[in-house]
């Protein structure tokens, strides 16, 4: 966890609104797990004042031996939207990496993993299907995305395993929602990342197996000082009774916390 | 050139983290060394553990935040026998924020605080918007300030600095009368009480409605009630309000603070603090300045001269 100024590389818009930000720097080298985030500065432009807070986005791949970071958002607001106006070359204050993500070693060797992702959650899901894939697991993604002109990364995700893409509206793959499909797969261990309706629902869904889940929440410090972003353990008898997203999480075991 | 010595706190420098916005120490210990700062005020302690409010917990604004945290501790005792033995490890002075809902809870963590021997000064938080019972009238009505000021006098085995609030109409009166009560040190200012409403939703963003404004835009408000205040009392105050440089911690000494707190900033750039007090000396030399004490105040003081 380190504060530095990243060089932003390259900046490719991939899909209505959504941009995939490659950024190099010494962060890059730091990230232990997939599903971790960082906390950006975003810049703000002349005649205008910059955002106060940092903006968290989750880690989308990383490239240490290039020093490379790749994150993918969508422009949603202020922050994002002065984001999307970097250029290479420019420099970026980016804290990071933060959190605990996904854990990877939870699939057993020779095992099989189900990825559900919706909208701008699916990001840290590839670079989770790349670490797997790294150690001979065979993975399954779920997709789901509003419509054709929101969908990236399917041809990246198609190279890594199985995908199945949903859209809201059936103008790309399947119409419906991403649990339509989760009992179609095999799997030993699904990991999910998405909006709120998207987890609750596959969190009735997925019972039996074990299913961890990334969640969102405002943050102000994002490394667990400030408790912006604490949550309810669903354990009553749990000793702290609480767990803070940006440093206990963003990613937790089904279950733990309260998905609000 | 930066010592400072105010009751109980015989500090290195003027700069420590505001209460709220470092915790107890340990996430930033993480990233640098603690021993820099001049003191560290604690996250706000109650008699019992607090949850807080539901999330979303922040909000931004142009150019600050809204908080409505809600004093999410894990309760006096608790914070003594976790929390406090990591700061123990270092050579700063420690100062306890407590809160309550009514005197009585007040006083019995204001003693208990107190008894802790990391523990070098109290800061009494009369102010917190946050929290739904009690709270405000401590900080808004001066008998009421007063009351509890003098009762957890009676029970601190350390000074007590009262944290008070800026949703008042009369700042100079609130601060006479904890004065009166025996308060050893003001801080000032608490977050100025605030709200946004989200487009879309038609709703507040916070889910406690209301909240705490903090950050640059509050500057000006703690500035000015600094400078009524510190011509009107006799103890010293500790300063905080949007401090992102150390231009601003010398302008509040200008004031009328005698220390600083820096709080929303920690959340902009985590290692601001460490980064002011290095800025300072160079700061103070081009001012022609030998020591910082010599500034406190001095934006009255000279006029006073000029005009008397
Ligand atoms: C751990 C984590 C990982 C994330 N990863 C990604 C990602 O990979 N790609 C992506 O597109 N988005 C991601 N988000 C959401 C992203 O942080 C918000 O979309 C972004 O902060 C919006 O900023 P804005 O200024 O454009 O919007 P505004 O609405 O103007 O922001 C106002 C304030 O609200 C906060 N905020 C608004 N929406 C969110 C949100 N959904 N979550 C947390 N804070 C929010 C902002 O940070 C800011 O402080 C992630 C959020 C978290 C907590
Ligand atoms: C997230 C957050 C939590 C806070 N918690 C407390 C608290 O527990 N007790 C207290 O007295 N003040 C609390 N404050 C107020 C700060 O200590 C400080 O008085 C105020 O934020 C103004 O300083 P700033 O503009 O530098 O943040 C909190 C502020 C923030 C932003």
């Amino acid at each position: 966890m380190i504060q530095e100024e990243m060089v932003v590389t390259a900046q490719t818009k991939i899909a209505d609104g959504v941009f995939e930000l490659r950024l190099s720097g010494r962060i890059a080298t730091l990230v232990t797990e997939p599903g971790q985030f960082v906390h950006m500065r975003v810049p703000g432009e002349s005649g205008m004042l910059s955002p106060v807070l940092r903006r968290p986005i989750s880690i989308c791949s990383v490239d240490p031996a290039h020093r490379e970071l790749t994150l993918i958002y969508r422009v949603v607001g202020l922050g994002s939207q002065l984001l999307s106006n970097t250029c290479p070359g420019m420099k970026i204050d980016v804290f990071g990496p933060l959190g605990h993500g996904f854990p990877v070693d939870e699939v057993p060797a020779g095992g099989r993993a189900l990825m559900i992702g919706g909208g701008v959650g699916v990001p840290p899901l590839y670079g989770l299907a790349e670490a797997l894939t790294d150690r001979g697991i065979e993975v399954t993604h779920i997709l789901g995305f509003r419509s054709d002109k929101d969908i990236f990364y399917e041809a990246q995700f198609a190279a890594l395993g199985e995908t199945v893409i949903f859209t809201d509206d059936g103008s790309h793959g399947r119409k419906g929602l991403v649990t339509d499909a989760i009992g179609e797969a095999a799997y030993d261990v699904a990991y999910a990342c998405g909006p709120l309706p998207m987890l609750k629902a596959v969190q009735n869904v997925i019972t039996e197996k074990p299913l961890f889940v990334s969640m969102e929440q405002r943050m102000g410090c994002g490394f667990g000082a400030c408790l912006a972003c604490a949550v309810h353990t669903t354990d009553a008898q749990d000793h702290k009774g609480y767990r803070r997203v940006c440093c206990d999480g963003p990613v937790f075991r089904a279950g733990e916390v309260e998905l609000c | 050139m930066l010592e400072v010595h105010l009751p109980g706190l015989d500090l290195k420098n003027p700069v420590m983290p505001a209460s709220g916005c470092f915790a107890f120490g340990k996430e930033y210990g993480t990233l640098y060394d603690l021993n820099q700062l001049g003191a560290i005020t604690i996250k706000a302690a109650t008699l019992h553990a607090r949850f807080g409010n539901p999330t979303p917990r922040v909000a931004e604004t142009p150019s600050g935040m809204l908080n409505a945290i809600g004093l999410q501790n894990p309760g006096a005792e608790q914070i003594i026998s976790e929390e406090l033995p990591y700061l123990a490890g270092y050579d700063v002075p420690v100062i306890a924020n407590i809160a309550g809902s009514e005197m009585s809870d007040y006083v019995q963590t204001a003693e208990k605080m107190s008894a802790s021997p990391v523990v070098r000064a109290l800061e009494l938080n009369i102010s917190c918007p946050n929290v739904k019972h009690g709270g405000i009238q401590f900080g808004t009505v001066p008998e009421v300030a007063a009351e509890l000021t003098a009762k957890v006098k009676a029970v601190s085995a350390k000074p007590v600095y009262v944290k008070l609030s800026p949703n008042v109409t009369d700042i100079v009166a609130m601060a006479r009368a904890v004065e009166q009560a025996g308060a050893d040190g003001l801080s000032m200012i608490n977050t100025l009480l605030g709200m946004r409403i989200d487009l879309r939703t038609k709703r507040p963003v916070l889910a406690n409605q209301t909240g705490g404004l903090s950050g640059p835009a509050i500057k000006p408000v703690a500035i000015r009630m600094i400078y009524e205040v510190s011509q009107k009392v006799n103890i010293p105050i500790i300063g905080m309000g949007g401090i992102q440089s150390a231009d601003d911690v010398i302008e509040y000494f200008l004031a009328g603070a005698s220390a600083v707190a820096v709080g929303t900033a920690n959340f902009i750039d985590p290692l601001i603090c460490p980064k002011i007090i290095h800025e300072l000396p160079g700061k103070l030399n081009a001012l022609g300045v030998s020591d910082i004490n010599d500034l406190v105040g001095r934006s009255w003081k000279s006029w006073n001269r000029k005009n008397g």
